[in-house]
């Protein structure tokens, strides 16, 4: 059976008809061409898919994407201001906390969820949040320093 | 330029895009009329096919076509093919038996592949599979690397008898065993080089594409080497021509050598988007990639070391099982030969070494190189023969090894197992890694420790890596089937803008940065103005592609080798326009300048002249600037250093919490030290994960246990302590920039610096070895055990 779903993606209304099934990441992925999100795994644990759905993240493999019909969506792409990246982003880059850029959406993602939550973690809460979110290159280091200056200039710091 | 130049830690140009959403890896990529394969794999380790019968499948909704190892073979697709021979002792060739695509006959591991179903859409193809009535006849199964050198083992090939690929040796027996009977003493170890899955985050993914109109291939494929797969999907399997065959390497998310081997879904995916005509794609699950991608390590090893009453290194001998799988992957017989035996001396002056290694079939996973590949394995084996000869001896472990370091003015050094180390310091960063971990003070720590009530232990390993693979003449003699050198292209644009098209594939190593920081540091251009483009055989003239740290010392050199043909030239051509004799042109700093005058023309001048000809040397020059270059290394560069490790140990639960980690590593000249500092983390963490977590592990009966995130568990943030990370260079001495290879020092390094500490930790309570992973389980079991024969 298929439905019609609707959602605010990065601000922006969309809608696609999809089959019941369908999970959020494969929408966005494959009805809307927001190919941003990645997929790691087959249960739930890498986290390589996190946006956020009405402000929280989620593991979009693990969602219908007719569960948000209505919702708030943002995605990776969703984050950049025309060329300025998020300050997350912006981190990130300075602090070299990406390799291969694989997992990279879903770390970010699930960075500012935490910084929403807690806007000045530390390593080792970081390090434990992360818990969900899967990288083979960094080891992490550099994921964990790219987040707290990334908190930190989203506090208004430098 | 210092700020982009060689030894600046310029932020990565890749980053943009990786960061915004907007990198293009292969399962982004869709094509028109795309259709989507499903594999179906066999869920038993052994059997022989009795039938296969598709017709309900075929007649599934959305399915366009179902093909099987029959099809594929009556169709004259040959097997993949082994890209390295190894010979046995007695000189004769290893067994080499056929890997079909799709099985045919038998399957021979769990995720075999059986046939390929090919629909509309994923669903439906994953769908009609399960109506595909696939009868087998299960025979015994082996798994365990011991037990298939059993005698009676099941075995896997008719034509492999007791399942032995080859039976190897390296050293001279008759000389190792005298200096053994020498010997005051000798240290003996068994231990087990644990298997692991590579587990690059994005799975492997495939895009077949054909154009009928022209004859025309393409393949997109997530690799770490386009043009090898073109030569040996399009040569060896498929019979397509290379001019008729493309392959792109798009962003690939991490390889860490899995994704250097040609694999049988790439060659399903090009044949059946040829059969019909129309672009097919498959994107592994991650189920499923535990299944099929090739699986590292995986040896079982007997280590003697014999030292004098001084503690001198007098011989080591070796003994090594080394698991194949059930096929032989594209690089799989050099690992335990070539990359591992020939590691065994290790940093040390050990006069004579002797290592023997039977390569077994077994009913898994084929394995290959994974993450250093062979020199973990030699290093793990040694730093921990090491310690045990220190704890034997009492001889602290810092003090014996550096009484038995090469010395450093003793380079170049012929090892007794092949190799001639060209150069190298290992006093240095053995010394930096203590001073860095502050080994002085670790009592007292142990001391705070204990009356928290936990062990606490310091581990150290000193290791040496043979990297930038390789001298082509060196690996033909010792069964490589192919060259090891590497190609560049530098093209000077007419406004002086430069397009680097490079044979090295950059799957999260940042090349587009690092060797666009070589170019505007050697041209003296900006940094902004210099292109890298890689992963793809129709931008790209040649490549041998990305593994074993070989990007910047042999891709990096052979781009150096084209820049100096780029500048020969351009000096030739400012001379004519500068009036002046070519000796007299030097160039520097961006400049071509008549040497003690102020005439002079900028790189971007002389560029303009050499594509607008019009006061140009014609006589003697082409117009244009754009030259290519291979580059054939002289020897391998040999990274080399020292990690320390220190873990505490809850006695209670077995829990071993790492809680300082301190790298020094000697790379060669460091072009992006943050970056060489991001590979080492990493590659710590992929150890630290191998000493602690990691383990693939097979039931005795050939099933995989551990097939999923729930039961192989990878190294998360909150497993790992901040890693300390020095750089301590000495220059290589026999490529341009001096460079080694930082990519696989932290995956070699780690693992006996953490096992050492381990057992540390627990030597008190009479612990001799515990072996990887030291899990909770067989921590407090060990503590158990040494408690228990301690009471008794
Ligand atoms: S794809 Fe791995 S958690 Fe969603
Ligand atoms: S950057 Fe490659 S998986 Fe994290």
């Amino acid at each position: 059976m298929s439905v019609r779903v609707t959602m605010t993606l990065n601000g922006k209304e969309v809608s696609a008809e999809v089959e019941d099934r369908t999970l959020l990441v494969s929408m966005l992925r494959e009805k809307l061409g927001m190919t941003g999100t990645h997929v790691g795994c087959d249960t739930s644990q890498c986290g390589a898919c996190v946006v956020h759905v009405d402000g929280r993240s989620v593991k979009s493999c693990t969602v219908l994407a007719a569960q948000c019909d209505g919702a708030s969506v943002t995605t990776i792409e969703g984050l950049a201001k025309g060329n300025t990246l998020h300050p997350m982003q912006e981190a990130f880059r300075d602090n070299h906390g990406l390799q291969c850029g694989f997992c990279t959406p879903g770390m970010v993602m699930s960075a500012l969820d935490l910084v929403a939550r807690n806007p000045d973690p530390s390593e080792h809460e970081i390090r434990e949040w992360l818990e969900g979110n899967l990288c083979r290159c960094t080891g992490y280091h550099n994921i964990v320093k790219s987040i707290k200056a990334g908190a930190q200039a989203m506090r208004g710091g430098k | 330029m210092a700020d982009t130049g060689i030894g600046a830690a310029v932020r990565r140009t890749e980053d943009l895009r990786f960061l915004t959403g907007k990198g293009r890896y292969t399962d982004d990529i869709n094509r028109p009329g795309q259709l989507y394969a499903y594999i179906l794999r066999s869920s038993v380790p052994h059997a022989t096919i009795r039938s296969i019968d598709t017709a309900a499948a075929v007649a599934a909704p959305g399915v366009v076509a179902v093909y099987t190892g029959a099809d594929m073979a009556g169709a004259g697709v040959n097997g993949l093919p082994c890209g390295w021979q190894v010979h046995s002792k007695d000189g004769e060739p290893m067994k080499e038996p056929a890997h079909p695509p799709l099985a045919v006959g038998k399957v021979r591991h769990v995720g075999d592949p059986v046939a390929v179903v090919i629909a509309e859409s994923y669903a439906q193809a994953r769908e009609a599979a399960d109506a595909i009535a696939l009868d087998l006849e299960e025979l015994p199964a082996v798994a365990d690397t011991r037990a298939a050198s059993a005698s009676g083992a099941p075995q896997l090939f008719d034509e492999v008898p007791g399942n032995l690929c080859y039976d190897w040796e390296i050293g001279d027996k008759a000389v190792n065993d005298a200096a053994f009977a020498k010997a005051a003493h000798v240290a003996k170890l068994d231990l087990v080089n644990n298997r692991l899955v590579p587990n690059a985050m994005e799975p492997r993914c495939y895009i077949g594409d054909y154009d009928p109109t022209r004859g025309e291939y393409t393949l997109y494929t997530s690799t770490q080497n386009p043009h090898v797969i073109r030569l040996l999907m399009g040569a060896f399997v498929l019979g397509i021509p290379e001019n008729k065959l493309r392959v792109v390497g798009p962003d690939v998310g991490g390889g860490f050598g899995s994704k250097i081997y040609h694999y049988a879904e790439e060659a399903i995916v090009t044949w059946s988007a040829g059969q019909l005509g129309r672009a097919v794609k498959w994107t592994a699950e991650r189920s499923e990639s535990f299944m099929s991608d090739a699986h590292g390590r995986d040896h079982v090893t007997h280590v003697e070391l014999a030292l004098d009453a001084d503690g001198v290194f007098l011989a080591m001998r070796v003994s090594t099982l080394a698991n194949m799988g059930a096929y032989l992957s594209t690089f799989a017989p050099c690992v335990p030969t070539y990359l591992y035996a020939t590691l065994l001396a290790g940093c040390y002056r050990t006069p004579t070494v002797y290592c023997n290694v039977k390569a077994v079939f077994t009913n898994t996973v084929p394995v290959d190189a994974y993450r250093g590949a062979g020199r973990p394995e030699a290093t793990y084996l040694i730093e921990r023969i090491v310690d045990v000869a220190a704890d034997e001896t009492g001889i602290d472990p810092a003090e014996l090894r550096r009484r038995n370091f090469i010395p450093k003015d003793a380079f170049p050094y012929q090892t007794p197992v092949a190799l001639v180390y060209d150069i190298g310091d290992y006093d240095q960063t053995l010394d930096a890694a203590l001073a860095a971990i502050d080994y002085q003070g670790f009592e007292a720590r142990r001391a705070e420790a204990a009356k928290r009530g936990r062990y606490r232990g310091i581990g150290i390993s000193t290791y040496i890596e043979a990297c930038g693979i390789a001298p082509s003449n060196v690996v033909g003699s010792l069964g490589a089937r192919a060259g090891l050198y590497e190609a560049a292209q530098v093209r000077v644009h007419p406004t002086g803008s430069v397009s680097v098209y490079t044979g090295s594939h950059s799957h999260g190593q940042g090349h587009e940065t690092t060797f666009a920081q070589l170019v505007s540091d050697t041209f003296g251009i900006p940094f902004e103005s210099v292109e890298i483009v890689h992963g793809d055989t129709d931008k790209v003239l040649f490549g041998m592609g990305t593994y074993g740290s070989r990007s910047l010392a042999v891709g990096g050199t052979a781009i150096v080798k084209a820049m100096n043909k780029v500048i020969e030239k351009a000096r030739k051509a400012a001379a004519h326009i500068l009036e002046a004799s070519e000796a007299d042109v030097e160039f520097a700093d961006g400049q071509f300048r008549v040497k003690g005058t102020d005439r002079a023309m900028s790189f971007g001048e002389v560029a303009l002249a050499a594509y607008v000809p019009h006061k140009y040397p014609l006589d003697e020059l082409e117009p244009g600037l754009d030259e290519t270059a291979f580059y054939d290394p002289k020897n391998f560069t040999f990274p080399a250093g020292c990690h320390v490790a220190e873990v505490e140990i809850d006695p209670d639960t077995g829990v071993v919490t790492l809680v300082n980690f301190a790298a020094a590593d000697d790379v060669g000249r460091v072009i992006n030290p943050m970056i060489v500092e991001g590979q080492v983390h990493g590659g710590v963490a992929q150890g630290v994960g191998q000493a602690l977590l990691e383990s693939c592990v097979y039931d005795a009966q050939g099933q995989l246990v551990t097939g999923s995130y729930m039961d192989y568990c990878m190294p998360r943030a909150d497993n790992l302590p901040p890693v300390s990370v020095s750089t301590h260079v000495t220059l290589c001495p026999h490529n341009d920039l001096g460079v080694k290879g930082c990519g696989e020092v932290g995956a070699i390094g780690s693992p006996p610096a953490v096992m050492n500490a381990v057992v540390d930790a627990l030597s008190a309570l009479g612990v001799k070895h515990v072996e990887m992973p030291a899990t909770p389980q067989r921590v407090w079991q060990a503590i158990r055990d040494a408690k228990g024969a301690a009471a008794a």
